[in-house]
């Protein structure tokens, strides 16, 4: 059906190109057809900043000293009969916070896995540190340059898409940076010069700059804008059932959606979620009220749509999620925790094992504690993200992305389908 | 209103500026037979390129009369430049840039603050003012509060209807009228009327649409009261990036301004870790900006002694193992390595410098101790022997005596300022950002030899650069790519632009990729002008770019008539150098493929043409 699609793009854009009828991106979209126009494996990583509390969201209703832990604000033990305020059982042990119910459905067809007691072996509390680290995907190296998801882009096959990377958001993200081209953009439809007549100036002069880098990076971003107008052509609708929430996150997952679908060779997209950091009012008077759930509701909802928008295309996609660190596992005074070690990892796709809790639970009693606070960790989270990379994305090594990761495919956690 | 200036500037310039510089570079440059050199006009635009944010129109002229070497001198001792009465005006409103820091958290509460003053745990400010500002922003502290815990329910619902919403505010009925159906002027002279806490009761009542509306109108006194209101924080951080945007394009001290970027950026903090909220103010205009042409020992004492740096870096924290605090039993605190790591890598020798992870864990041995006195309630720098390791230490080969107390640190900071690698990075970072992405070993080693042989002095450092046949090289005119900071104020700069407020521009600056005092990393931002090109920021370089000349940009205004004249004058009005003929092509062939744009508009879209070209991005 894809290649069927891309012949058909081919055909047509090269008889107006003939006719000289043709618009500018329909003829930049068939001369790119090459390294288009084919259905890609594609990674979306997704960065929740300010450290989220993995043990209020992937709750362990098993183990009673979770309970002890947290008199104030831990979610209920799951109950049936109070469904919107307490824990929704995943496997007898593990449950997530109600506010998450958009993604149930998605674990029980198995296309939802977590990785529990997962995220960096640094023990920093600093979240810039943790994140820069997390991002570099060098835990202990600040010298890192780039970030672990352009290192994890495959070599390109001829003229690579102008849009393979793309994050949403203003800057170029840690994540992404580096040697491969990558676009960032806020939203496809302001990405692009607002005044059509100075964008068609500033094309040719750039075009014909000239200056290698300005020159370069110019004829990237007018071929990446000349795409990426052509995609939006078509006003996008999300297939029936997808409901994005309003927000930044929705409208990033969902402008991630669209360009999976335009088949424009995205390969790696990258969102980010801030606000998780609750030292105070992290739970309310009950579990689905209170700055988590407020957090969660948004973070669930969206996932939730865009798993519902993919359809059967979620078989090309892997969704991952992270955060710098998790919280305390003992609550502080102010009904919020405190800067803590490990969490909960969200891995979702249609080649993902899910319906399944991974990794090793360390257990909460104080001397299992990770110095003597935080949930121990048992799970790197470069074992998660080098299973995706290498088993989605076809990394052969992994040490190429995670340099200082001494870990190979035998710390995989068996996440996804060979 | 078009300047002839080439013919004439060519002539004033070579009669002119062929002063200091050009002496020096023949003096100290053996190679420069071999290296092209800068026309007299290149020189004049070069300097301005370099140690100021761009040229205003007028500056080529002037530096060309006064003569180049007299134009550095002066830069060079900026205490010696009358300042220009127009930012002087600009920064009178941005009264927390003069505050101390403690008095600044009175009168504008972080919400650490409000929370311990709601809480009982702080006192409320003496000042009348003050207290009353506190009191209130207190009691919406505590209904946010209350609203997060009981999620919607503690939300009155609120009807939709303008009309009905304005007949329950406390006003009187006339008012009430002019809120409904005043001119623009009513409405905002109704607001600048209203006492303090009702203005913000009546903002708060209505619905959102109208909310944007009312503030749109206010005067700027009112729009500032209800930030103040709102969020007394965010005001803070605003003053500080206008302050800082405000300088860069109208101080007449161009140099002293580069420098704090450079220097600030160098010992970087980040605004939004915890108290650098609201300790940057005083960091840049305390710690840094007294310095940035003075010794670097002197620079490098108060960055490790500021509250900021200390914060930022974690090492008020920062415990000896062997501490009497840690002696005495409980709860037992760490050492943290943070700042010491920094301080070799980043501040002084280099990652490559000669330094062990041995000597980072003596380092922080050393620096435990230097701490703050109540972080988050504005405290200065103390040395807390409690926190103290007090064992002997061996940094960098060099043993530190056991019980030294603070004067281990000292000692510290001794070491790294006389050593050789520090004296080579801080050159080499010198003309990373002044003279080329690549500086040639040979320019940063005589930089460095001055370095050495004056203590550190930066001014002395400056002048052996500038008095190199490298600076001069005419390859390295507009050889370096302009960071997004450069870009927009070279930009204001050379369209004389008035601005009025620059919180758009603060805006801009995130979309561009370099949101000012947000760099988290302790790296600070890029001086190769290369790491700074992508798409997203080139894609809004060209949008700020047209949208300044058109004057789409909201409190910044540009005189059309400075546009009036044909499309290679202003071309060259705002580059200073003939425009590429690609460019110039380039430009025509748009302009009469476009037959229907109005007269008048052309000048203004040529002019955001040029200054996105790929000509105005570099420096």
């Amino acid at each position: 059906m894809a290649l069927s699609r891309r012949i058909f793009l081919r055909g047509s854009a090269i008889s107006m190109i003939g006719s000289g009828t043709a618009p500018l991106w329909l003829e930049r979209a068939a001369c790119a057809a090459e390294s288009t126009g084919k259905r890609k494996k594609v990674l979306v990583a997704i960065f929740q900043r300010g450290a989220a509390d993995g043990l209020n969201i992937v709750v362990p209703h098993g183990d009673p000293n979770y309970y002890a832990l947290r008199p104030a604000i831990a979610v209920p033990r799951p109950n049936a009969a109070k469904q919107a305020d307490t824990a929704i059982d995943l496997d007898g042990f593990f449950g997530l916070h109600p506010s998450l119910s958009p993604l149930k459905p998605i674990w029980d067809r198995n296309q939802l896995a977590i990785v529990h007691a997962a995220g960096s072996p640094d023990p920093t509390r600093s979240h810039f540190d943790a994140q820069d680290y997390m991002e570099s995907g060098t835990p202990g190296l600040k010298a890192t340059s780039d970030g672990w998801l352009n290192r994890a882009l495959p070599p390109a096959v001829g003229k690579p898409s102008p849009i393979r990377a793309v994050s949403l958001g203003p800057a170029t993200p840690r994540t992404l940076r580096g040697g491969n081209s990558v676009v960032a953009m806020d939203s496809i439809s302001t990405f692009g010069v607002r005044d059509e007549a100075a964008a068609l100036v500033l094309k040719s002069m750039y075009g014909g700059s000239k200056d290698q880098l300005l020159g370069n990076t110019g004829r990237e971003t007018f071929e990446a804008v000349a795409m990426l107008k052509g995609i939006q052509q078509t006003p996008y609708q999300p297939a029936a059932g997808a409901n994005y929430p309003g927000g930044r996150f929705g409208e990033s997952l969902k402008q991630i959606a669209q360009l999976i679908k335009a088949d424009a060779g995205l390969e790696v997209a990258f969102a980010d979620l801030g606000g998780w950091d609750h030292h105070v009012n992290e739970i309310g008077q009950k579990a689905s009220v209170g700055q988590l759930a407020n957090r969660l509701d948004e973070f669930g909802a969206s996932l939730g749509a865009f798993y519902q928008d993919m359809g059967d295309r979620m078989e090309d996609v892997v969704v991952v999620t992270m955060s710098e660190f998790g919280r305390t596992a003992r609550e502080n005074g102010n009904r919020g925790t405190d800067h803590g070690h490990a969490n909960a990892m969200f891995v979702m796709g249609g080649p993902v094992k899910g319906g399944k809790v991974y990794g090793d639970w360390p257990g909460l009693a104080p001397e299992q504690l990770y110095e003597k606070r935080d949930l121990a960790l048992t799970t790197d989270f470069r074992a998660v993200l080098g299973e995706a990379v290498h088993s989605h994305l076809g990394k052969k090594t992994i040490q190429s992305v995670f340099p200082n990761y001494k870990g190979g495919p035998e710390k995989f956690r068996g996440l996804l389908r060979a | 209103m078009m300047r002839k200036f080439p013919a004439i500037l060519a002539v004033t310039v070579l009669l002119a500026a062929t002063g200091w510089a050009a002496k020096k570079k023949i003096a100290t440059a053996p190679t420069a037979a071999t290296v092209a050199e800068m026309t007299p006009e290149q020189r004049v635009i070069h300097a301005l390129d370099r140690l100021a944010f761009g040229a205003r129109p007028g500056d080529v002229d002037a530096v060309g009369k006064s003569g180049l070497d007299a134009w550095i001198e002066s830069q060079l001792h900026p205490e010696s430049i009358p300042q220009n009465p127009a930012l002087e005006a600009k920064l009178a409103p941005l009264e927390t840039l003069r505050m101390s820091t403690a008095d600044m958290l009175k009168r504008y509460p972080s919400q650490q603050m409000l929370k311990g003053m709601v809480d009982g745990r702080i006192p409320l400010p003496e000042d009348p003012q003050a207290r009353a500002a506190a009191k209130f922003a207190m009691a919406r502290f505590a209904k946010s509060q209350k609203a997060n815990i009981l999620g919607d329910e503690a939300k009155p619902s609120a009807p939709k209807d303008e009309k009905a919403l304005i007949a329950k505010l406390p006003l009187t009925d006339a008012q009430k009228q002019t809120l409904r159906t005043g001119s623009k002027d009513e409405r905002a002279a109704l607001l600048s009327s209203l006492p303090a806490d009702q203005l913000m009761d009546v903002i708060d009542a209505l619905p959102d649409a109208m909310k944007g509306r009312l503030a749109g109108q206010a005067s700027p006194e009112v729009r500032r009261k209800l930030q103040i209101l709102r969020s007394p924080q965010q005001v803070v951080n605003q003053d500080l990036i206008e302050g800082k945007l405000y300088r860069a394009v109208y101080s007449n001290r161009q140099l002293e301004e580069v420098l704090t970027d450079f220097w600030f950026n160098h010992f970087n903090i980040f605004l939004d870790k915890g108290a650098d909220r609201f300790q940057a103010t005083a960091y840049e205009r305390d710690v840094i900006r007294p310095h940035v042409l003075g010794k670097f020992k002197d620079l490098l004492l108060a960055t490790a002694q500021s509250p900021a740096m200390l914060f930022y870096l974690d090492n008020w924290q920062s415990m000896g193992v062997e501490s009497p605090a840690n002696k005495r039993g409980g709860k037992k605190q760490g050492l943290n390595e943070n700042y010491g790591r920094e301080l070799m890598e980043l501040h002084t020798l280099g990652v490559d410098g000669g330094y062990t992870q041995a000597d980072v864990t003596e380092v922080a041995r050393c620096f435990t101790g230097w701490t703050i006195v109540q972080p988050q309630r504005g405290g200065g720098f103390e040395f807390a022997a409690r926190m103290h390791d007090p064992g002997e230490k061996h940094v960098l080969g060099v043993t530190i005596p056991a019980g030294g107390g603070k004067e281990d640190a000292m000692k510290v900071l001794d070491i790294l300022v006389q050593h050789p690698s520090t004296a080579h990075f801080i050159s080499k970072k010198l003309a990373t950002r002044f003279v080329s992405d690549n500086p040639s070993e040979v320019l940063v080693a005589k930089m460095a030899k001055t370095f050495t042989a004056t203590d550190g002095d930066i001014r002395e450092v400056l002048k052996t650069m500038l008095g190199s046949g490298e600076f001069w090289a005419a390859d390295n005119f507009r050889s370096k790519v302009k960071s997004p900071l450069e870009m927009v104020v070279s930009a204001l700069r050379a369209v004389d632009a008035d601005m009025d407020s620059a919180q758009q521009i603060a805006g801009l600056m995130n979309t561009l990729g370099e949101p000012l005092y947000r760099k988290p990393e302790p790296t600070g931002y890029s001086n190769t002008g290369a790491d700074w090109m992508n798409s997203a920021s080139l894609v809004a370089r060209m949008n700020f770019a047209s949208g300044l000349a058109q004057g789409r940009l909201n409190g910044i205004k540009v005189d059309p008539a400075r546009f009036n004249g044909a499309a290679d004058q202003i071309e060259r009005s705002i580059l200073l150098t003939e425009p590429t003929e690609d460019a110039k092509r380039a430009i025509q062939a748009g302009f009469d493929a476009q037959k229907q744009m109005r007269p008048d508009r052309v000048g203004a879209a040529i002019a955001g043409l040029t200054l996105g070209s790929p000509d105005f991005q570099r420096r």
